[in-house]
């Protein structure tokens, strides 16, 4: 395997991995906040149990997006010393502050995990809520870091040189807030509907059952009202890409031709070579509307791009497909739980409606994943937009392919063992934490 | 702003030896525990560290975000010429962190044990191993961004008597400072006691290895015995941390423990503070004599303004919220039964 390549999967496995565990470290503790607020405020038992079940859950995911967290900060130096040398004074500033709200996380989640009868029962609570926010504030200001690689703002380039650097400038990027928003939304769509399809589970199973549909409820409702927004942050997203990366774009939809009132194209397979879009469903003027709020309006195409700066677009594209598809159809799922829960409470007993969320489980995480594929892969060849190219940045060190197998074996494990681990807490509910 | 930025860097890493280290060393001892007593062992260890260890390895995170903001040359130039012990370190840091937290949260406690507990042991004595190596090549002249073959780049650069003994000492220490920290953890004296002959142990370990340092700095031709003992700083450190050493012993026979821990981290704080003094503003030595300068390789002053107000405005909420947590759990420590279930 080629060195620069091998550095680009193992960034790319490494990223793929922490996110899971950070989406998940960032979300459930405001799940974990509302189960608990209810315990405090009804005395029912119930919600004390599914706070404690979550709790261990949390303690599982947290440890391991910490370690990989750490490991994340490391790598980058060293797959990307070019990289680090020059951007590292530049988009340090969210870095720094992220270290702050993640030392606050880890302190928080020690006084919440193991402050049960230990303090003030409000005090314990309120921990719960910092972990989220703290969380939650981490996961916005890496996000802020990594929208700087998109547009890159708050220094001068000259002659090669990164000079008049100003941190505060560079974290408020263009890209910071579309980007922060759409992740922000999309880890509780992707947590919400991976935990209520683990519970739609296990009620349908007929297990612990009012343990279940407590918990089934909490986490569904917060991924149902995220997966309605996301489109409208995706929208916001799409129209802020048309125009700070028209290449990202024009991979993302397998754009070739600059054209007016230009389609959208649903599915179907890229072909670079002859510039077009096997069997895929063409709507008319919707990628113009898509892209700047009109159907007419003029979308550029790949031929305006020199091919050496084009973006891989295959990979974009279906990835770009998945994340739409993924996004739809929790978005479908969700209107038809609100219009259960208001209209229609039958359908909350019946068991169509939570096998739906059950097959839904994993798309969530499919989304994010895609979504991040779409905006790394779609900033290709750059690592610093149209400032310095991603093969400019990998490290001179040799045999990074046996690094990238060795970190490939160590997450494949780490990933066995943490559903393995998972799998043993679900099956323990009834003897753990509900005894009914 | 640039002191202020080397001070939290500097602090940071200190910390880390202190409360990191202890971590490590509660693995390394029971690395170095009889079967019999491993599992009291556990117990102690888990009470003693498991609300805390997260908030112990951010200092880590904190040193490493320093580095790569503030001073990026020296973040990649060590990246790169030591990225094989990095690596290993961080392979470490993983396997120690999942370890610890899955032998807990396992709701099955079954023959999964016996896979995290090794891994657990074994990890938290190869991470401080390299985190030495890496701190003795840094200073070691061994590191060569020059350097044409991958032996010499990416090997050599690390790997050589000087670094594996300042690994060595580093897990000395580590073992030193746990022993220390846990014969206050436990109410029962047998137990006391064992962590009272681990204590010896690690001191005698970290005396020889310390001489093993000097031995292998004296072979690779690297001055240390000047770098510590040429100037009045090193000189009053080392003594004043041999004084302090004789009285946490004295104390220890007469079975006080209230002093030990802040004389076991004074004399830890002492060993960073002769080592890293003369070599200031020096943080990387190269082969050819040339060296990577805190002072001179920092970042552009509005980097550095941002990067100290970050730090001083993280500290006014980490600080507090770090006292408040360790005095919590050590004015009522975890019980058997919330080790059980909480």
């Amino acid at each position: 395997m080629d060195d620069f390549i091998a550095a680009r999967s193992q960034m790319a496995l490494s990223l793929g991995f922490h996110i899971i565990f950070s989406c998940i470290g960032m979300v459930m503790p405001f799940f974990m906040a509302v189960a608990h607020y209810y315990w405090l405020r009804t005395n029912n038992i119930v919600y004390k149990n599914v706070t404690k079940a979550w709790s261990k859950g949390v303690a599982i995911f947290f440890a391991t997006g910490a370690v990989s967290g750490t490991v994340l900060s490391f790598e980058l130096g060293l797959l990307w010393p070019g990289f680090m040398k020059h951007a590292g004074p530049i988009f340090g500033m969210p870095f720094s502050l992220e270290g702050t709200a993640f030392f606050i996380e880890a302190i928080a989640l020690g006084f919440f995990l193991y402050g049960w009868g230990r303090f003030n029962k409000w005090f314990h609570w309120f921990t719960g809520v910092i972990v989220g926010v703290s969380g939650l504030a981490s996961g916005i200001l890496v996000v802020a870091a990594n929208a700087w690689m998109n547009s890159p703002a708050g220094f001068d380039f000259v002659n090669g040189q990164y000079i008049n650097i100003d941190p505060i400038e560079a974290m408020f990027n263009d890209a910071w807030f579309s980007q922060a928003l759409h992740m922000t939304i999309a880890a509780f769509v992707a947590t919400g509907f991976a935990v209520a399809g683990v519970h739609a589970l296990m009620i349908l199973k007929g297990k612990n059952v009012l343990f279940h549909t407590k918990s089934f409820t909490i986490a569904a409702i917060f991924g149902c009202v995220a997966a309605i927004l996301q489109p409208l942050s995706g929208d916001i997203s799409a129209k802020d890409v048309a125009i700070r990366q028209p290449a990202k774009l024009a991979a993302m939809e397998a754009h070739f031709e600059t054209e007016k009132s230009a389609s959208l194209i649903v599915g179907g397979i890229p072909d670079e070579k002859n510039k077009k879009v096997d069997y895929a469903i063409k709507l008319p003027g919707f990628l113009s509307f898509l892209a700047h709020g009109d159907f007419e309006s003029e979308v550029t195409g790949l031929d305006q791009i020199p091919k050496k700066n084009h973006p891989p677009v295959a990979i974009t594209h279906y990835a770009f497909q998945i994340m739409v598809g993924a996004g739809m159809a929790m978005m479908l799922i969700a209107i038809l739980y609100f219009l259960a829960l208001w209209k229609k409470q039958t359908w909350l007993r019946s068991q169509w409606l939570l096998k739906l969320f059950v097959a839904a489980t994993p798309l969530g995480f499919i989304a994010v994943e895609a979504g991040w594929t779409v905006t790394e892969v779609g900033r290709q060849p750059w690592i610093i937009y149209n400032i310095m190219r991603t093969a400019d940045a990998v490290t001179p060190m040799p045999g990074i392919a046996y690094s990238f197998y060795l970190f490939s074996a160590v997450y494949v494990s780490l990933a066995i063992i943490v559903i393995f681990m998972l799998y043993r807490q679900i099956k323990m509910v009834g003897k753990l934490y509900d005894h009914s | 702003m640039l002191y202020i930025v080397i001070t939290f860097l500097w602090t940071s890493i200190l910390l880390y030896l202190l409360l990191g280290g202890a971590d490590y060393g509660a693995g390394i001892i029971e690395l170095f525990t009889s079967k019999r007593n491993k599992e009291v062992t556990r117990k102690t260890l888990y009470s003693a560290i498991g609300p805390i260890w997260e908030a112990n390895h951010m200092w880590l995170i904190i040193a490493i975000v320093i580095l790569f903001v503030g001073f990026p040359v020296i973040y990649s130039t060590m990246s790169v010429n030591l990225h094989i012990p990095l690596t290993i370190m961080l392979l470490g840091i993983i396997a120690r962190g999942t370890a610890f937290t899955f032998r807990h949260y396992d709701a099955v406690v079954d023959d999964m044990q016996n896979l995290y507990n090794p891994i657990f042991a074994y990890s938290s004595f190869i991470t401080p191993l390299f985190l030495g190596i890496i701190a003795g090549s840094a200073v070691s002249g061994h590191i060569d961004p020059q350097a044409d073959t991958f032996l010499s780049a990416y090997i050599f650069s690390w790997l050589h008597w000087f670094s594996v003994s300042v690994g060595l000492f580093t897990v000395a220490i580590c073992g030193f400072l746990a022993s220390v920290y846990l014969i206050g953890e436990t109410n029962e004296e047998t137990e006391r006691l064992r962590f009272a002959h681990k204590a010896q142990f690690f001191n005698i370990a970290a005396v020889i290895c310390g001489a093993l340092v000097f031995i292998a700095a004296y072979v690779e031709k690297i001055p240390l015995i000047e770098w510590v003992f040429g100037n009045w700083v090193g000189r009053i450190a080392i003594l004043s941390a041999t004084l302090s050493l004789v009285l946490m012993w004295y104390q220890l026979y007469q079975g006080k423990i209230g002093l030990l821990r802040p004389l076991a981290g004074f004399q830890v704080t002492m060993i960073l503070l002769t080592t890293t003094y003369r070599h200031f503003p020096k943080i990387v030595i190269l082969k050819d004599g040339g060296y990577l300068s805190l002072l001179e390789h920092g970042g552009q002053e509005k980097t550095m303004q941002a990067l100290g107000v970050a730090l001083l405005a993280g500290s006014i909420f980490i600080l507090p919220a770090l006292f408040y947590l360790i005095y919590s759990f050590q004015k009522k420590p975890l019980g058997y039964s919330d080790i059980q279930n909480h």
